[in-house]
């Protein structure tokens, strides 16, 4: 089976299954770039064509405009209402539809077929109920904002659909008050329902986004329950460097990158503060020297030069996006922390380790979440900027969490994926 | 650690000496506070060895429990401690006011306000609330009757001290460290005898020698936890010798020396914070605390059944809303009362101050989903702080505490605001209703004000998804036992 055909049977199952409405939800596991959002479209454009209503949930405003834009192009005949707070200014990819409501009450917009908004947003809404429902990256959702919407589809059917590789969700509180608890709300959304009522749950078997080169680390390191392949053969994605380079540290770095699709830019070891200079340097002058050397991509759609909105650099800290924004980067370059970057797509990503440099690796570190959307944004190549050592700092903090009752042991471990990624990304040291 | 709080301790230890992180006190100090100095027996979760306890500092309670293996002795200890606790609790919290407001609460005109040695203590107390409420006072195993109410008014106060900014149950190292910062690392600095020797060293010693006295084996530690070799010399003797003898006067002897140098240094550290003025919105947080505690007051004395074991799905999310909630506004208010707070916010790129230099008071514009032109003024403020926030972001000022404004632009050193609201009603802002030119003022992301929370179904419509309703509790005998016990 080509991966085409995988992914199609795959959403043909899905669809099948889910249509078929014999249980209260279904979970998909998407691994990134699966098609997840083409598989919400899908969904809802087969159900709401048979002439049901549809709410779909997703957790932030961009998110929202981005599926009501998708659903709006494919499906250009089905009404669709986008819910927002009040105050709130849909972009212009959402209003330019004139099948696509807007409206900040429920009544402006509850005759559409389809309904997106929020969690924030749905939970305000009352007295309605939808027999089918979509939530998005429901694995970034915390359990007690599916708590404040189930209720709108209590009777009918849900499809989580999400990305378990990615960052649990956030809380500025730390309590233990409910550790152990099924319905623990710190947890995501997906792993309450499923600790309390054991769904079914598919998977996307194709990444679409990661090449060939990327896709089964990725997959091996941090999805070991569900492996996946990539979309692309070998060779299909490359990056031709149109300039002739200079003999510089970085150019042997891009290079390096362009030709395998990784690069570890490793720097002497050495303990530094978070905001580390010379790594912050590192990072703008790699995406520096890819812009002049003018990188094109060349992919199964074609060709196009590599410009600095293509170009993300990722960190773990808000103080280190600052500091390789200081450090300057080219213009247009993305430069945020991996909370903000998941979900997105670039070409090429830089990604400044987060234990490069330090003394300890703490479990906000060594979260694999963290690592895999920092190594799974690009479409082409990944340079990792680090110090050197890591390996032996991990092997002096090994994960050594307290044992709790009753709560489940996290796939894959933080550690051991870490360890994964340095064994893999130490064939491409410049 | 901002990135302030790291400068000032490494200025801390060079100059041998706590400095200060903080210019006003963020927690309210009761004036008449209760200090609890419990003790434990090692190796147990809940079994209690001793305690001091009173409002006095020149006329402690000592509680022992001569032989800790023994559950009566246990509630003896819990009973005696709510002979203390309880009428203290009753007589501070029996005065209640109503407050009129759209729905008019009542609320204590004075609340209790325990204090612990260190977050030990609290924890230590939750567990003795929970091993203790749920007892009964009837049939076989019957307690004191104080035991059960003893143990409500602990879990209570055990959980309000969850909640950030509230001062109804404190641990002295933590009010401590959000005052000073020592030149030790924070592990150190959860013990309190090494905190106050930073922050008070006896005459002609520096912080670091203090701080190296509180680590002589000798110095018995603040507790809940003994020393193994104060167990092992003299405690395991002394409880020999009730046991033979039925006199308790060597154990108390041996656990009034392990208390009462805690003891003396809780009211020292005491008299520490209360030379620090009151922060305004340490006032109004105890205000709310009274509130939590008449609501209390009012449940026991109608009947109401003791704390569960486990919140419900319902319940959890609720509580975890207003923990979040009251974490942020906590953070904000204490930023938005003291300069040098804010200063680790402005360090950390959150905040940032400086003079306005431009206004444009005429600009009017349609707001999104607005119909009319409204006046929404811009400011521009020069800055030399190394600001992190972005367009769009939503600030406030500690000065003008009721107003929102929003970042429009951002470029080198010059940040332009628009201002959003609480200009009045007329085509231009009202007078002074917008910071003028000259005006040396801060804003920051932070928001003391309560957010609004979504609403949660109630617990009888807990969806599927939460596991569907939960079935009602029927209190019984065995509320008690727990599944280790």
């Amino acid at each position: 089976m080509t991966p085409a055909e995988a992914a199609r049977a795959a959403t043909d199952t899905i669809l099948a299954d889910y249509t078929s409405a014999s249980s209260p939800g279904l979970v998909v596991d998407s691994p990134p770039g699966a098609g997840k959002t083409t598989l919400v479209v899908e969904t809802t454009a087969a159900i709401a064509g048979k002439g049901e209503r549809l709410m779909i949930v997703a957790q932030t405003n961009e998110q929202v405009d981005d599926l009501v834009d998708r659903l709006a192009r494919r499906a250009p005949d089905l009404t669709v209402g986008r819910l927002h707070a009040e105050g709130f200014d849909p972009p212009e990819r959402v209003r330019r539809h004139d099948s696509v409501t807007t409206g900040s009450k429920i009544a402006q917009v509850d005759g559409c077929q389809v309904v997106a908004a929020t969690a924030d947003k749905w939970a305000y809404v009352a007295d309605r109920s939808w027999r089918w429902a979509i939530v998005d990256e429901a694995y970034q959702m915390r359990s007690d904002k599916l708590l404040g919407v189930a209720r709108l589809f209590a009777d009918g059917h849900a499809l989580f659909v999400g990305d378990p590789g990615q960052l649990d969700p956030f809380s500025v509180v730390d309590s233990e008050r409910w550790t152990g608890l099924k319905w623990d709300p710190l947890q995501s959304a997906v792993a309450v329902t499923q600790r309390l009522n054991g769904l079914r749950t598919h998977r996307l078997p194709v990444s679409w986004r990661l090449p060939a080169s990327a896709a089964p680390m990725v997959s091996e390191a941090f999805y070991p329950a569900g492996g996946f392949t990539a979309g692309t053969e070998d060779g299909t994605r490359r990056l031709e460097l149109t300039v002739p380079g200079l003999r510089s540290v970085w150019d042997r770095t891009v290079e390096i990158a362009a030709s395998t699709g990784w690069a570890l830019h490793e720097l002497p070891s050495r303990h530094t503060v978070r905001t580390d200079p010379e790594a912050a340097h590192a990072c703008a002058e790699i995406a520096r020297r890819l812009v002049q050397r003018g990188a094109v991509a060349h992919d199964e759609h074609g060709s196009h030069p590599v410009t600095p909105d293509r170009i993300a650099i990722g960190c773990a800290h808000n103080d280190q996006v600052a500091a390789v924004r200081l450090a300057g980067p080219p213009e247009g370059v993305t430069v945020d922390t991996a909370n903000r970057l998941q979900g997105r797509e670039y070409d090429v990503t830089i990604v400044l380790h987060p234990l490069s440099g330090r003394r300890d690796a703490t479990a906000f570190h060594l979260e694999s979440g963290r690592l895999c959307v920092l190594t799974s944004r690009h479409r082409h190549a990944c340079v990792v900027v680090a110090r050197a050592g890591i390996a032996d700092l991990l092997d002096h903090h090994p994960m050594s969490p307290r044992v709790q009752l009753n709560v489940p042991i996290k796939f894959p471990d933080g550690w051991a994926a870490h360890h994964a990624v340095l064994a893999h990304l130490e064939n491409y040291k410049a | 650690m901002s990135l302030l709080h790291s400068y000032v301790k490494v200025r801390a230890r060079e100059r041998g000496r706590a400095l200060p992180r903080a210019t006003v006190r963020h927690v309210h100090l009761a004036e008449a506070p209760m200090v609890f100095v419990p003790l434990r027996l090692a190796g147990e979760a809940a079994a209690p060895l001793g305690a001091m306890v009173g409002t006095d500092p020149r006329h402690p309670t000592l509680l022992v429990v001569p032989q800790p293996r023994n559950r009566d002795l246990r509630f003896q200890f819990l009973a005696d401690l709510g002979a203390v606790l309880l009428p203290y609790i009753d007589r501070i919290s029996r005065q209640v006011e109503t407050v009129e407001a759209k729905t008019p609460f009542e609320r204590c005109l004075d609340a209790p306000q325990i204090v612990v040695p260190s977050a030990g203590g609290v924890e230590f107390t939750a567990k003795l609330g929970r091993s203790s409420r749920f007892r009964r006072t009837t049939g076989p195993y019957a307690v004191d009757p104080a035991v059960p109410v003893l143990g409500r008014w602990l879990t209570f106060l055990a959980e309000q001290s969850e909640f950030a900014g509230s001062s109804l149950m404190v641990a002295m190292t933590d009010l401590l460290t959000a005052h000073w910062v020592t030149g030790q690392s924070a592990v150190e600095d959860g013990d309190l005898a090494a905190l106050l020797g930073w922050i008070d060293p006896p005459e002609g010693m520096t912080g670091a020698e203090a701080a190296a006295l509180a680590d002589d084996p000798l110095t018995p530690p603040a507790g809940p936890d003994t020393h193994p070799e104060f167990d092992r010399q003299e405690l395991q003797k002394a409880i020999a010798h009730y046991d033979e003898t039925g006199s308790t006067g060597q154990v108390e002897k041996a656990l009034d020396g392990q208390l009462r140098p805690t003891w003396d240094r809780m009211w020292q550290a005491i008299g520490l914070l209360s030379a620090l003025k009151e922060s305004p919105g340490a006032t109004s947080r105890w205000e709310r605390d009274r509130v939590h505690v008449a609501m209390h007051r009012a449940w026991i004395d109608g009947g109401g059944l003791p704390q569960g074991k486990r919140d419900s799905a319902v319940a959890a999310a609720k509580r975890l809303a207003r923990l979040e909630a009251a974490q942020q506004s906590f953070e904000a208010a204490r930023a938005f009362d003291d300069p040098l707070v804010m200063a680790e916010y402005r360090a950390d790129g959150v905040a940032f101050a400086g003079e306005v230099v431009a206004v444009d008071l005429t600009r009017r514009i349609v707001p999104p989903g607005g119909k009319r032109e409204v006046p929404r003024p811009l400011v521009t403020i020069e800055t030399s702080d190394p600001v992190r926030l972005s367009r769009g972001k939503k600030v406030r000022s500690p000065s003008r505490p009721r107003q929102s404004a929003t970042i429009t632009s951002l470029s080198d050193r010059m940040i332009t605001l628009q201002i959003d609201d609480g200009m009045g009603r007329g085509a231009l802002p009202a007078e002074g209703s917008v910071p003028g030119v000259g005006t040396v003022i801060c804003y920051t992301e932070l928001d003391p004000g309560e957010s609004r929370r979504a609403p949660l179904p109630p617990r009888e419509e807990t969806p599927w998804t939460h596991g569907g309703p939960p079935p009602e509790y029927v209190p019984t005998d065995d509320d008690a036992v727990e599944p280790w016990s």
